[in-house]
């Protein structure tokens, strides 16, 4: 059972330090982070599957497989493997109330 | 395309093979258009890290630094001159009659073009073992990419599993960076890989670069075991069940799990663009069918892994082919080639050897468990792939459309191999004969919002 961070830092560590919020509460990751290494340093998945009751961590990481797209508490999506973390980004492992 | 207006020509991908196109093009006068999908061109097995990191080539690239760094710097340099236009973090998502939609930031936009090379490489040739859909499991590349341009491992304790170059590489270049690796499982037999020996003596430095990597995995690595169950809990992978090659049940105890059989050539632009493609016996795939150049007809030409899986030293030489080809077409002066084609048939025959001795695991997937997932986006399971097939015979797309796998959001990229194998078995048939899932645009998903914004 993971109870923090899925992934671990090898190399890279001497970055400046961003901070964004996921699902609701404030972490930070390291400047030029993706999304994903962001996500999944602070947690150990990115989202849940929406036809099985497996979280979801992606997959491939170039792009390809789609599996990591993850929400913005403004309600669009983006693609955790391809996107930079930035100060101030809004993430959510769910999708936001207002969506059906 | 006359000789006095200058021909409109696209390069779709900027790794080895985008670059070495894009450099022909330039020496010969031309400005072409290099579209791709990376924040900086490199490709995927040449990536670089974001600004501000700090690893050199060397710690990045080990013995391929030097390639690495030349085709950086030779890329740089032409767009920094303004030899080249490049279209960085893009996606071609479709292409019709001439022209690319193109995925950028600012939405969808439209670019013509006369002549097309496509060099789009390849992405992992994976095979579904049941508990493949929990989280922490990924693709070897995926683990390389996390090490390369992020400097992370994707987990605490972790086990590879498949076949191939990669299985080793990501294996050895994990441990090198102070990873902790539990297990390096191979479903290639040590007889089996001893098969494609008298490809492998193509290259001998290469393949023994391959078997001193090997040597640093030690105990680590088993050969011709059988893949059982990736374990899971709520929270994800806990370990990986497995059988040695005596037959002994094993269970090691892990977070992350990489998987791959080497590489699956990325081929959708080719068949929106009207390649021709041939079933492929060795490499267990379907490619595009071209000449020894890389002439698809049409005014299109394939490099690099998305055409052959040649590796990067034989995408560099493949871009420049393709790049003469287009020349030599278009009426104009075009490079030697003969060296390059020499070389590269060279490639192909340890290539073909690596295909030997590592192959695509057809018979793990054939007798997959039912309840085993098979399309991870839309967890269709292999009881699923086989009543398709009894229901509407052994065809691709039929059973595509029937049991949905390879209709979610990577469009089959990461099931089309495993399921038209199980809907083979079911059929009774071969592979071929069940033929391939047509691809269909667009090739990314793109937002709604993406195409209002034009006009």
């Amino acid at each position: 059972m993971i109870t923090t961070g899925r992934i671990v830092r090898l190399a890279e560590r001497d970055r400046a330090d961003v901070h964004f919020l996921l699902d609701g509460e404030r972490r930070s990751a390291l400047a030029g982070d993706t999304v994903l290494t962001a996500m999944l340093a602070a947690g150990h998945a990115l989202r849940s599957s929406e036809f099985g009751p497996e979280l979801r961590a992606g997959f491939c990481l170039m792009g390809a497989c789609q599996d990591c797209w993850v929400w913005q508490e403004e309600g669009s999506r983006l693609r955790a493997c391809s996107t930079s973390v930035a100060e101030g980004m809004r993430l959510r492992t769910t999708p936001p109330e207002s969506w059906p | 395309m006359s000789g006095t207006s200058s021909p409109r020509i696209v390069i779709v991908g900027a790794g080895p093979a985008g670059i070495r196109a894009a450099a022909t093009l330039v020496a010969a006068g031309l400005h072409p258009v290099v579209i791709d999908e990376g924040h900086r061109a490199g490709g995927q097995i040449y990536r670089r890290p974001p600004d501000g990191f700090v690893r050199t080539p060397n710690q990045l690239y080990g013995s391929e630094a030097a390639k690495a760094s030349a085709l950086h710097a030779l890329f740089d340099q032409l767009a920094r001159e303004g030899r080249l236009t490049h279209c960085a973090r893009s996606s071609v998502i479709a292409a019709h009659d001439g022209r690319l939609y193109v995925l950028g930031e600012g939405g969808v936009k439209v670019i013509g073009y006369d002549r097309l090379v496509l060099a789009t490489g390849a992405s992992d040739r994976v095979a579904p073992v049941p508990g493949w859909q929990s989280a922490g499991v990924y693709s070897l590349g995926a683990a390389q990419i996390a090490l390369k341009a992020q400097g992370v491992a994707l987990g605490r304790r972790i086990v590879l599993i498949g076949s191939g170059p990669l299985l080793t590489l990501v294996g050895a270049q994990l441990i090198k960076a102070g990873a902790d690796v539990a297990a390096v499982l191979d479903t290639s037999s040590w007889r089996r890989q001893m098969r494609g020996f008298s490809g492998l003596a193509a290259r001998p430095t290469v393949a023994l670069r391959g078997l001193a990597l090997r040597a640093r995995l030690g105990a680590r690595y088993h050969a011709g075991v059988a893949l059982e169950q990736i374990e899971a809990d709520a929270s994800g992978v806990t370990a990986m069940r497995w059988r040695d090659a005596g037959g002994r049940q094993r269970l090691t105890p892990c977070d992350m799990v990489g998987i791959g059989w080497h590489l699956r050539a990325e081929t959708h632009l080719a068949d929106l663009t009207g390649c021709a493609f041939a079933y492929d016996e060795q490499w267990r795939q379907w490619l595009p069918k071209t000449d020894a150049m890389g002439r698809a007809g049409n005014g299109v030409y394939l490099a690099g892994d998305g055409a052959r899986l040649l590796g990067a030293d034989g995408a560099e030489i493949a871009g420049r082919l393709a790049a003469a080809a287009c020349l030599a077409d278009l009426g104009r002066s075009a490079p030697p080639i003969q060296a390059d084609l020499r070389n590269l048939a060279r490639l192909e025959r340890f290539a073909r050897g690596l295909a030997r001795a590592f192959p695509w695991p057809a018979e793990m997937v054939r007798t997959l468990p039912d309840d085993a997932i098979v399309c991870r986006c839309e967890n269709v399971a292999a009881g699923a792939v086989r009543e398709g097939a009894d229901f509407g015979g052994g065809e691709a797309n039929r059973v595509k459309s029937l049991s949905r796998a390879g209709m979610g959001r990577c469009q089959g990229r990461y099931c089309q191999l495993a399921a038209v194998e199980i809907v083979a078995a079911q059929a009774g048939c071969a592979s071929r004969e069940v033929g391939r899932f047509r691809g269909q645009a667009p090739v990314r998903p793109a937002p709604v919002a993406a195409f209002l914004r034009e006009d």
